[in-house]
């Protein structure tokens, strides 16, 4: 059934200049790839081209949030009540936290009006839904459902409820792309919280593993030290999580110790991500940004 | 030439559309280094039936799509694309012609050019991944091919009859 008869109608099975087109073509795609790589000038191409895959993305999202969405619908009222005793007791701890934390933001005003210091950033956040992640094994990056149009800009730092998860690379007018930290091209300024150790986490291809190539044996690292962002790239705002370190392994004849750390964020569960606009972020240009080529800080 | 042309347009076209959207639809972890090229596939089984319709210059626009939806290089899929429809316009009278079984050969060898082209790309540009990992599409589009292809079969007596 496969091998079915040739089309009646078509007598030449000549196709005029096929070699010329192919060779054209080729041609052509050898200059987008090597303009792709070399600098980024093909944005306005990428959006253009972004626009009609827009649809796509939309429709093969709209089976898991019609499934959603019956859940929602669906689930019986025991359900939805407890839910909402959980989420009252989580809301309470949560104020409690905050509680805490307003104390502290104010002493921190204080002390740093104290020093005449710059006073800390304000950051905004808005919450967008991961609407795909990436079709291809090798690239860590999820598609967002907020783009240009809610002044969603390249290089804006996307974080959850536990630590940073990466940042967009591509803005679209609906949509935009993000880089996930793990990702194998992405490398993110971190510092240890506990002494201020500056240094650079460069993703694995591996959703729950983060390197830190460039630490040396004499560092003061540990297992179970929190990694913060240092906010020293520009692209992210200082004093988020980022990962704990879960091995420390020095190899005496090498000048770096192997160092991994497990992302706190839950890159392969996230469903919802906040989009973090400081005043400071927007100011600066987005060039600035750590994703492209690993680690050159 | 062009009296049935309309027709047949909007099916193949709805082929290619699905093709895109399981390309980027969302898979367990488990299974998507086994996801089959779908749009390599749909793109061999038509350039093959209509090759006056459908040949390099489609298969470099879907392929410029490819890329801006999997966030590759832009041409990367394009060029590999094209390559693949260079080949089966070339070949395109001898594969009707071939039984399932030789048939799902040359597919297989198709798609491994294509990942081939790929893998090549992604070398040069400095993006690295284990070798094995480009195998995973190749066996599971040529598994998926002769279901495929069927699929297709009946797509297209339908659009014709």
């Amino acid at each position: 059934m496969v091998a079915g008869k040739p089309d009646s109608h078509r007598h030449s099975s000549k196709i005029p200049a096929l070699g010329l087109r192919f060779l054209l073509l080729a041609g052509l795609s050898v200059v987008l790839l090597i303009v792709d790589h070399r600098e980024n000038h093909l944005d306005a191409l990428r959006k253009t081209i972004g626009a009609t895959v827009y649809p796509l993305r939309v429709l093969v999202d709209a089976p898991v949030s019609a499934w959603r969405w019956i859940g929602e619908a669906t689930s019986s009222r025991s359900d939805l009540r407890l839910e909402n005793s959980r989420l009252n007791t989580e809301r309470l701890l949560t104020q409690a936290r905050l509680q805490r934390y307003a104390a502290l933001e104010a002493e921190n005003i204080r002390l740093r009006a104290m020093l005449d210091a710059t006073s800390g950033m304000t950051s905004q956040v808005r919450v967008a839904e991961i609407m795909s992640v990436s079709a291809n094994p090798f690239r860590h990056v999820v598609v967002v459902d907020k783009g240009t149009r809610d002044n969603v800009f390249d290089g804006q730092a996307m974080v959850d409820a536990n630590g940073v998860v990466g940042q967009i690379i591509e803005a679209e007018l609906l949509s935009a792309q993000g880089l996930l930290i793990s990702d194998p091209d992405h490398a993110l300024p971190v510092e240890v919280n506990r002494n201020g150790l500056r240094t650079i986490a460069v993703g694995t291809g591996q959703f729950d593993r983060l390197d830190l190539p460039f630490l040396p044996n004499n560092a003061d690292v540990e297992e179970g030290d929190l990694l913060v962002t240092s906010g020293l790239g520009g692209a992210f705002p200082p004093g988020y999580p980022v990962a704990t370190v879960d091995s420390v392994t020095r190899v005496p004849q090498e000048s770096f110790s192997v160092v991994t750390a497990r992302p706190a964020a839950k890159l392969d569960q996230v469903r919802e991500i906040m989009l973090v606009w400081t005043n400071e972020a927007e100011s600066q240009s987005p060039q600035e940004t750590t994703a492209q080529g690993s680690a050159d800080e | 030439m062009s009296d049935s042309r309309g027709d047949r347009r909007w099916p193949v076209i709805l082929c290619f559309v699905a093709a895109l959207m399981l390309a980027i639809a969302p898979m367990p972890d488990w299974a998507v280094p086994f996801r089959p090229d779908w749009v390599t596939l749909t793109l061999i089984y038509w350039v093959m039936i209509l090759p006056h319709t459908y040949s390099v210059g489609s298969a470099w626009l879907i392929g410029l799509i490819l890329d801006v939806a999997q966030g590759t290089l832009l041409g990367q899929h394009a060029l590999a694309l094209s390559l693949v429809a260079y080949v089966t316009v070339k070949f395109h009278l001898q594969l009707r012609v071939f039984p399932v079984s030789q048939m799902t050969a040359t597919v297989f060898a198709l798609l491994a050019l294509y990942q081939f082209i790929l893998f090549w790309i992604n070398g040069v540009a400095g993006i690295n991944a284990a070798a094995v990992t480009y195998w995973g599409p190749v066996i599971s589009g040529a598994i998926i091919w002769p279901v495929l292809a069927m699929f297709y079969g009946s797509v297209r007596y339908r659009v014709r009859g």
